[in-house]
């Protein structure tokens, strides 16, 4: 089975909900003409990354009654839809969160695990933690999604991988950081040897989309990809251009390398646990 | 220890380029405004703003003293043609004169001072007139020595080249095709006749954007660029100069009364809504 994957990666407004839907709606009727199974959006594409105070008021509660989200699900007949939004739970937590829409339905909400709070980071004084990371099912197989920070952590993409995930869905908001004698930033070169890296050692698809633009000082260098689970590069999105990049994806290629390379069959997840037992405090030696 | 500063050009201009041209448009504005003075740091603003905005849409603002050095307003009509962009030559001599001559204690650092803000007059004014953006002109040494007058050459709506090192500045300038009388010539804030940056700072570009890197960038104590065999006068100066020239690079603090306060509790980014 064959199918088409679309990265998207363009300059959001910052905090204008409205606009950026609009956006959104542009590059879904441009990405459903090309024949796209699946849109993934960057992080935060509805709303813009730096937000501050505006987390609060671009924040959505994700059902059919948010007129933003209803429109959203009415575009995701005919195509799947990954974006980035600020989440707002019944209980009033706001989470920098995306959303996997299908055929008019949410079917999986990811809040992000990690928000990084160093450097020039600040998410953790304006977002609460997520504190879950699983699986889902869709029409292409069981996926799982992950946001920027998440990625930099080796553990949410190998337990996705361990809960059946053989497409792994990343959007961030990158800033670009690190220049050098080099052709790309630092900071592409870091996220994209372990974008290849994840798709190799868990033998999967990793597809992620980054956004462009600039919010004040900072650039975005969006360079979205998609690595299969050979590891090799299948597309690259230029950096720092707006684009909508369309790649077809063989999902048979799973037979192939997991034939050759029986990384996921010899995964020895009863060590794991229990060397995470007695690591973590649970058991004497 | 790693103190290559060397840098993509191609990759630096693309980055830079963007950020001027996204800044503007996304306020609604298509063009800058900058006070070209015939040294290195405004020609590299002016040829990144050309580059990004159109020379049309750039507009090069000479603004000599009486004591200016007249081959350094030569290199600016220099670089004025090679680029096309627009250009206005405004005198401040007649301008500065009063204040300074108004007091018999003046001395140079002050009436340096004056000239400096004068032209951020001159510039915020035809920033209106011309319907433009002051693009400023500061780099990442100078920002970080404190080397600037504050409300004079540090105001700008946007420093494209203040993360870059003068080193750094010195090479994508080549790059772009500065002329090599301005990429060579000693750097001056040419306040007074004579005057050389690297005179009054006491230290070279070469050493002490060396230092800055390693301090600011890499994160060294300055007890371990000691024991790697820094000069412990040299790297104490810079570390005081860094700390005592802070208040230039920070808006003034609001003395906070209420529950939310602008600058504490009341956080937005400059983009904001574009």
């Amino acid at each position: 089975m064959k199918i088409k994957i679309a990265l998207a990666q363009f300059n959001t407004k910052l905090g204008e909900v409205q606009a950026n839907l609009a956006t959104h709606l542009e590059l879904i009727a441009e990405a459903k003409q090309q024949g796209a199974d699946l849109l993934i959006f960057p992080e935060l594409s509805l709303t813009g990354y730096v937000l501050q105070d505006l987390a609060v008021t671009t924040a959505i509660q994700p059902d059919q009654n948010d007129p933003v989200f209803n429109t959203l699900l009415d575009a995701s007949r005919g195509i799947d839809l990954m974006v980035g939004f600020v989440h707002e739970d019944r209980r009033h937590r706001f989470y920098i969160a995306s959303a996997y829409l299908a055929e008019g339905k949410i079917v999986h909400i990811h809040n992000k695990v990690y928000l990084p709070t160093y450097g020039m980071f600040d998410e953790g004084r304006f977002f609460a933690w997520g504190d879950s990371v699983r699986a889902f099912d869709t029409r292409f197989g069981r996926m799982g999604m992950l946001i920027c920070e998440d990625f930099w952590h080796a553990s949410l993409p190998y337990l996705l991988w361990l809960d059946g995930a053989d497409i792994l869905l990343f959007q961030s908001a990158s800033p670009g950081r690190g220049l050098t004698a080099d052709p790309r930033l630092s900071s592409s070169t870091w996220v994209e040897h372990t974008n290849r890296a994840y798709a190799g050692l868990f033998t999967v698809f990793v597809a992620h989309a980054n956004r462009v633009g600039y919010e004040d000082g900072l650039n975005f260098w969006g360079g979205s990809t998609i690595f299969d689970p050979n590891g090799d590069l299948v597309v690259r999105a230029p950096d720092f251009e707006t684009s909508l990049c369309v790649a077809e994806i063989d999902l048979n290629q799973f037979h192939r390398t997991r034939a050759r390379l029986p990384l996921l069959r010899d995964e020895r997840t009863n060590l794991v646990q229990s060397e995470l037992e007695r690591i973590l405090g649970n058991h004497e030696d | 220890m790693k103190t290559d500063l060397t840098i993509h050009t191609e990759l630096a201009e693309k980055i830079l380029t963007g950020f001027i041209r996204t800044e503007l448009h996304r306020v609604g504005i298509t063009k800058a405004v900058l006070g070209l003075s015939g040294g290195i740091d405004s020609a590299l603003s002016l040829y990144l703003s050309a580059r990004s905005l159109g020379p049309e849409n750039v507009l090069a603002v000479r603004m000599p003293y009486k004591t200016s050095a007249p081959d350094t307003l030569a290199d600016a009509q220099t670089m004025i043609d090679d680029l096309g962009v627009q250009s206005l030559t405004v005198e401040i001599t007649d301008m500065v004169d009063p204040l300074i001559q108004r007091f018999e204690d003046m001395d140079k650092i002050r009436a340096g001072n004056i000239m400096a803000r004068m032209r951020m007059i001159v510039l915020y004014d035809q920033s209106a007139a011309f319907k433009g953006l002051v693009v400023g002109t500061s780099n990442k040494t100078e920002i970080l020595l404190g080397y600037s007058t504050i409300f004079g050459d540090s105001a700008a709506a946007l420093q494209p080249i203040g993360d870059l090192y003068k080193t750094q500045v010195r090479q994508l300038s080549r790059a772009l095709g500065v002329p090599d009388s301005v990429t060579a010539k000693a750097p001056s804030a040419d306040l007074w006749q004579g005057q050389t940056d690297e005179g009054d700072l006491g230290f070279t570009y070469a050493d002490v954007d060396q230092l800055l890197y390693l301090l600011v960038d890499q994160r060294y104590r300055p007890e371990d660029l000691v024991a790697e065999g820094y000069d412990p006068q040299f790297v104490e100066e810079v570390v005081q100069r860094i700390r005592r020239n802070h208040f230039k690079r920070v808006m003034p603090p609001i003395a906070k009364l209420s529950q939310r306060t602008v600058g504490y509790d009341f956080l937005y980014l400059r983009d904001w809504g574009t």
